[in-house]
């Protein structure tokens, strides 16, 4: 298991973490490294290094989960932090089953990360800053940042489960600024993957130069209109849309609190018939696939809705115990030093038939919102909200106007069945997401998608 | 404490043992508990320690970084090592040098004793009077998603190779709950209610209870309001999230590189005379507050607006030595994992004189906003331009009326400022936009955008 913690000690580690009762005792361990650098002003900076290790322990008994973490992986460490997270429990000892490894195995890794000079690295941003620079005067900052990072994990619990993961990602980012007189516009682009260095083998400077145009492009731009209209959604982190708007509703805690307003819609329709959505955690080399989750669970890939029925939620393993349901392989954590809760891994919009001018030709006046800044949804309410990094206007079924300052707002059930076009142009991009204090790496895809209609707050007059 | 501070030294020598001209190391050490609570039961119970080192090191004008958790001699050898190295991969810049030491003074009353006296049985009751308390206001709250109570006691200490050498130690204590009211119809609003302290004794848990009851209850049967522009008080909770985004245009190294919307506006009209900003690393009563920044430099008060009128940026000592000024003591981390970086300590937004209904009437016909959404995607922090989800009360002959959501507020930041036309009485401290205190703001002329 990655040579992360030995059988024999992770035994020992929960027999000691069930000695004052408790159900279940799970010991996670991870040791994590990554590189990270930055070229800003066209200076290569803050070049850094990390490495960090550490365990955490939970025991569960009824609805109560007992957790504790420690630093470093020494076996005399990970027994006193089972020994703390059974502290307040006060039943008798119950028995862990014996350990039987399972090999899990991990996405492949061409060309490891780490085993490339930094120089590289260095080199690289400076083409991404070039590249950048290159698409006009008007550029006039640019600034890019490279991370790596390994994460090799170990899962052992008392119902036998023993077993690993061990998972690198590499992500660049460009950010760029453009100047015309007084206007000032900003432009960004990320590529990532559960990867190594080959992700960067094929050209990653488009991604500069696409930040770059972003940012000219709104140099025209005029503010963006207010007001319910009809809403074209681009592909790939267009996503985010059905990120927010559904898949958050659906992680099984929210479903279980009463905080989601797809409680009680399972088996309904929530949609029309032409949407199909997932959630999968095995996509070769996405940024949110993982071999198996922070549970040791297989990840799977998850129909969520079925020709606009809905059809599961997204479970861990408490989650799903409590609904007599099985993990679909969404207990995930940030590290050692959290525990796990149900998260999405890449969600998506299946592609429809649509052509994406087809669906832009059948808007008379609206809004084409091409990349997100991001968005947020309170999964209780269902109020959603997103930032619109480049949007335009449409206008008699044609693209016009670059627009600047909008945001899209709205709630979630009513938008949802309001989708009523979705493309053909499937594509994935990356995302970070944050729930209850932890960020984890999700992918969201879909192909142009077009809702009804949808608030734009823009500042407009 | 000494021993954080003999790792700290001995991180340095490493370094400077590893060919670092120069080298600082920065050591932490966090002991903390978290209590979630759910239906009256405990949900989660977490205890945690943890430590880690963070070693800078300069190369002539290149500097390098690296961190770790290993704080053995060899562990520590060997991230000194890899500072040493990813220093060489850096650029020259010729205005990136170590701290020099200065005089530090202590802060009083960072600690309580009261995190090491309540133990875990008793802070567990403290989060279940919090949902309780909740639960109890009235028939129509029907649920508290999660209430959670935990606390951390950080001791910190700094060493470098030019003589810069410090620790302290503070706590700090907050819970929280998310609120669920239930409307006709089933219809669900929820409701945020908090407080924040040094230890558990200085929280109230039946007022952080009743304000997330309140604040749920008060959004139930909310439509959306018409588009138009109109006045706008914003709530302290919102007014903070604000005050952060001011604060972050606000760091020298976004002005310096050009983006931030207050660059070259130093002791330029930037704001109305309404709205004094102030950053103060020292209050006793800042959760950010501590003796020194995050690389040893003494922690300050320092006026940024003040008679309408841009009085200074926050600098570091990098953003410092290349504008030929002393640093403010804004270098901020992430803990021991990230390079120091310029960022606000405690924002201190001015109180003025009228009361919240003094700000209502003030408004007369308008918009309070007790909640935004989406500031992470719906702010350019370069430009300032914004659009962002909001919700709230509708404000009728300068009294609160109906609830409203599912709108927008939309402008850009230096004309927020411009028409801030009232301050309220009462600051308080809220954990948005980093740390800030503030009291609700009066702004004369938004934009909003709902049907």
């Amino acid at each position: 298991m990655s040579g992360l913690i030995d059988q024999a000690v992770a035994e020992r580690v929960l027999a000691r973490a069930l000695a004052n009762g408790g159900l279940f005792a799970e010991v996670f361990a991870e040791r994590r490294q990554g590189q990270t650098l930055a070229i800003d002003e066209r200076r290569i900076e803050s070049v850094q290094a990390g490495a960090e290790e550490g365990a955490g322990v939970r025991v569960v008994d009824g609805n109560t989960t007992y957790f504790a973490h420690v630093d470093g992986l020494d076996p005399a460490e990970l027994e006193r932090a089972a020994e703390e997270a059974a502290g307040a429990l006060r039943a008798a000892r119950t028995e862990p089953r014996p350990l039987q490894a399972r090999e899990a195995t991990p996405l492949p890794i061409e060309r490891r990360p780490e085993n490339v000079p930094a120089e590289r690295k260095a080199e690289l941003l400076r083409e991404l800053d070039e590249r950048a620079r290159g698409k006009g005067g008007e550029i006039a900052q640019v600034n890019a940042s490279y991370a790596e990072a390994r994460r090799e994990i170990a899962v052992a619990n008392s119902d036998g489960l023993f077993t690993g993961d061990d998972r690198t990602r590499v992500r660049i980012g460009v950010q760029t600024v453009a100047k015309r007189d007084g206007t000032v516009e900003t432009g960004a682009e990320t590529l990532g993957a559960h990867r190594g260095f080959e992700l960067l083998e094929d050209d990653p400077g488009q991604i500069a130069e696409q930040a770059a145009a972003k940012a000219l492009t709104l140099l025209d731009a005029v503010p963006a209109p207010s007001g319910s209209m009809p809403v074209v959604v681009g592909g790939g982190f267009g996503g985010v849309l059905f990120h927010e708007m559904t898949g958050h509703g659906l992680e099984a805690d929210h479903i279980q609190k009463g905080a989601s307003v797809y409680v009680g819609k399972l088996g309904e329709s929530v949609a029309e018939p032409l949407l199909n959505a997932y959630d999968d955690g095995r996509l070769p080399g996405e940024w949110g696939s993982d071999a198996i989750d922070d549970e040791g669970q297989p990840t799977q890939k998850t129909q969520v809705i079925e020709d606009g029925r809905l059809t599961s939620y997204l479970y861990d393993r408490l989650t799903g115990e409590r609904d007599g349901a099985a993990s679909t392989g969404n207990g995930r954590r940030e590290s050692f030093r959290h525990l796990p809760i149900p998260r999405m891994t890449n969600t998506y919009i299946a592609p429809g038939d649509a052509t994406p001018e087809a669906i832009i030709a059948g808007v008379s006046r609206g809004f084409y919102a091409v990349s997100f800044g991001g968005g947020q949804v309170d999964p209780a309410t269902g109020d959603f909200v997103f930032g619109v990094s480049e949007g335009y206007l449409i206008e008699n079924g044609k693209v016009t106007s670059p627009c600047r300052g909008a945001t899209l707002i709205g709630n979630c059930l009513e938008a949802l069945a309001a989708i009523d076009a979705v493309g053909n142009d499937f594509f994935m991009k990356t995302g970070i997401c944050g729930k209850g204090g932890q960020k984890v790496p999700v992918g969201t895809g879909q192909g142009h998608v077009r809702v009804r209609a949808m608030t734009v707050g823009g500042t407009e007059r | 404490m000494t021993e954080l501070s003999a790792v700290a030294r001995r991180a340095v020598e490493a370094a400077t043992g590893a060919g670092a001209g120069d080298a600082e190391a920065y050591v932490s050490r966090e002991g903390g508990r978290e209590v979630r609570v759910h239906g009256g039961e405990v949900e989660s119970l977490a205890a945690a320690t943890q430590s880690g080192v963070g070693i800078r090191a300069w190369d002539g004008h290149r500097v390098g970084y690296a961190y770790g958790t290993d704080l053995s001699d060899a562990g520590v050898a060997a991230i000194a090592a890899k500072a040493a190295e990813a220093a060489a991969v850096a650029d020259e810049d010729e205005f990136a040098a170590p701290p020099q030491p200065a005089e530090i003074e202590a802060v009083p009353g960072l600690g309580d004793p009261s995190i090491a006296e309540w133990e875990t049985a008793r802070v567990a009751d403290l989060a279940l009077t919090v949902e309780r308390t909740a639960l109890g206001s009235d028939p129509r709250l029907v649920a508290v998603e999660t209430a959670v109570y935990a606390d951390s006691d950080e001791q910190v200490a700094i060493a470098s190779s030019t003589g810069v050498a410090g620790s302290y130690e503070a706590s700090s204590a907050y819970a929280y709950l998310s609120a669920l009211a239930e409307g006709e119809g089933g219809a669900r609003e929820t409701g945020l209610g908090f407080g924040l302290a040094r230890g558990p004794r200085g929280l109230d848990p039946e007022a952080i209870g009743a304000e997330g009851a309140r604040r749920a209850l008060a959004m139930i049967g909310a439509g959306k309001p018409a588009s138009r522009s109109c006045p706008v008080v914003l709530d302290e909770t919102v007014a903070a999230s604000f005050a952060g985004l001011i604060g972050g245009g606000l760091s020298a190294k976004a002005v310096q590189r050009g983006r931030s919307p207050f660059a070259g506006r130093l002791e330029e009209e930037v704001a109305s005379g309404t709205f004094v900003l102030h950053d103060d690393g020292r209050d006793p009563l800042g959760p950010a507050s501590a003796p020194f920044d995050a690389e040893g430099v003494p922690r300050r008060r320092t006026a940024l607006i003040e008679g309408g009128r841009l009085r200074s940026y926050l600098f570091d000592t990098y953003t410092a030595n290349r504008e030929g000024v002393s640093s403010t003591g804004s270098a901020s981390r992430q803990g021991y994992r990230s390079l120091p970086s310029v960022s606000t300590s405690n924002l201190m937004v001015a109180p003025g004189e009228l009361s919240l209904d003094g700000l209502l009437a003030r408004a007369g016909d308008g918009v309070y906003v007790t909640d935004v959404a989406g500031l992470h995607s719906g702010v350019n922090p370069v430009t300032g331009v914004f659009s962002v989800g909001a919700s709230g009360r509708i404000i009728r002959d300068g009294a609160l009326a109906e609830p409203v959501r599912e709108f927008t507020i939309a402008g850009e930041l230096a004309a927020m400022l411009g028409a801030v036309s009232a301050a309220g009485a009462e600051p308080r401290w809220v954990p948005f936009g980093g740390s800030v205190s503030t009291p609700p703001l009066l702004i004369a002329e938004m934009a909003i955008s709902g049907s």
